[in-house]
């Protein structure tokens, strides 16, 4: 396939705009930062996939504490209601976290 | 191994005729009396539940506490627990002492901690706390250890007897695995078979700690992973209570010997299993709302002899 969608061509703009920049930090991307909202003890969505570079930020929106924890890689503070958290992906791979307070809730943020 | 092989003394000894004859009282009943492990219900708590009480060695327990939460459920969690207080306060005969099983504040704040024990050392009484998650979201997880971790193993179990009763308070709330449930862990395990290895059959034993050691409700994580361990070191004796908190409703349920219980919160409600897309906090009308709070008294007449939990809301 040759063509290319609007997406794609949309980031590749961006990444050429960034290129003098030494160090184009992915925050400055702000177009393609994603969001993950918890509601009634489930992330939304639970699984998302992303370019590495990509920052996504957790939103807790329950009247209960939760965590965003992803063994090794990253840990929320414990976020109270309206708290976020955001972390960027740099790297490639599949990263599944999950509350370390109520661990039957789980997600994925798959990076490519 | 026999239908009946939890039945093993005359003093404790109950057929499954009468266990399923009492369950089905489980639910009703606010009042209860347990004989070899057995709930029956006595009626409403009122008089007849003090004349019986001051017989016996009781002891409260309190639990979700909660202090600090200030949502709709409840604005005022920490007023609640004063209530709570207030009842134990004024009860007839004056329990032993009491257990919290965990969630003695919602976010592990300082200021939390002390006003929990401001309003709950109003009551006098020896206090023997088990941790909730919600007491372990701290920065540095150490507030919790420094007030009540004294003399405890690991992140915070420990045993004691009163009265002739071995009681065993439990930490399921740490090291919680990805898609699983509550969790105790191989080092409390083994600390728990051999504190109780060599004690007589006939000795009652209480276990409590946060989340359920049995199965409530997997989909909402009520329940604990290696909790069938804990209970399989408890088999053979004669009369075992499981209490509880975390959902913040009353359930029990009856197996051989072994009583399980799950008290109220002081805070808010939640809802039943499946009743509601989550588990969290559930408003409901204000006049509700203190039907649905409470604590729970249990009751000791002698060693092997009748055993009961009252579960008393905050009103109605």
């Amino acid at each position: 396939m040759s063509s290319i969608n609007r997406r794609d061509f949309g980031i590749a703009v961006v990444a050429t705009m960034l290129l003098p920049v030494t160090m184009a930090r992915a925050e400055d991307s702000e177009a393609k930062d994603l969001e993950v909202h918890i509601d009634n003890f489930v992330f939304e969505p639970a699984q998302l996939a992303v370019k590495a570079g990509t920052s996504v930020t957790w939103m807790n929106r329950d009247d209960i504490p939760h965590t965003v924890v992803c063994a090794g890689k990253f840990r929320s503070k414990t976020l109270d209601t309206d708290d976020k958290f955001t972390f960027t992906f740099t790297a490639a791979g599949e990263y599944k976290y999950f509350c370390s307070l109520h661990p039957h809730m789980q997600g994925t943020i798959k990076v490519e | 191994m026999s239908a009946f092989d939890h039945d093993h003394d005359e003093g404790s000894g109950v057929s499954r005729r009468k266990v399923l004859e009492c369950m089905t009282w489980a639910g009703t009943g606010v009042l209860w009396t347990i004989t070899g492990g057995v709930p029956r219900s006595l009626g409403l708590v009122g008089s007849a539940e003090a004349a019986e009480a001051s017989k016996a060695m009781t002891f409260m327990q309190i639990s979700d506490s909660h202090v600090g939460f200030d949502k709709p459920a409840n604005p005022n969690a920490l007023g609640t627990l004063e209530e709570a207080v207030g009842k134990i306060n004024a009860m007839p005969a004056k329990p032993s002492f009491m257990i919290h099983t965990g969630d003695i504040t919602h976010l592990s704040k300082a200021k939390e901690f002390d006003d929990a024990d401001r309003i709950i050392s109003q009551t006098k009484l020896d206090v023997h706390y088990v941790p909730g998650e919600h007491d372990f979201i701290d920065e540095e997880v150490k507030l919790y250890k420094e007030r009540y971790g004294k003399g405890t193993r690991g992140a915070g179990y420990y045993s004691f007897d009163a009265g002739g009763v071995h009681f065993v308070g439990l930490v399921n709330v740490v090291d919680l695995k990805a898609g699983g449930l509550g969790n105790l862990g191989n080092d409390q395990l083994e600390w728990l078979e051999n504190d109780l290895k060599g004690r007589s059959k006939s000795t009652p034993i209480v276990l409590f700690a946060h989340i359920p050691l049995w199965t409530v409700y997997p989909t909402w994580g009520w329940g604990t992973e290696d909790g069938a361990r804990a209970l399989d070191y408890v088999k053979g004796f004669g009369s075992v209570t499981v209490l509880n908190g975390h959902i913040h409703q009353v359930m029990q349920k009856v197996e051989g010997n072994v009583t399980f219980h799950t008290a109220r919160s002081t805070a808010f409600p939640q809802p039943a299993p499946g009743a509601a897309p989550s588990p969290g906090p559930m408003k409901v009308e204000d006049s509700k709302l203190r039907s649905m709070l409470g604590v729970a008294t249990v009751n000791f007449k002698q060693v092997n002899s009748p055993l009961a939990i009252v579960d008393t809301p905050l009103q109605g």
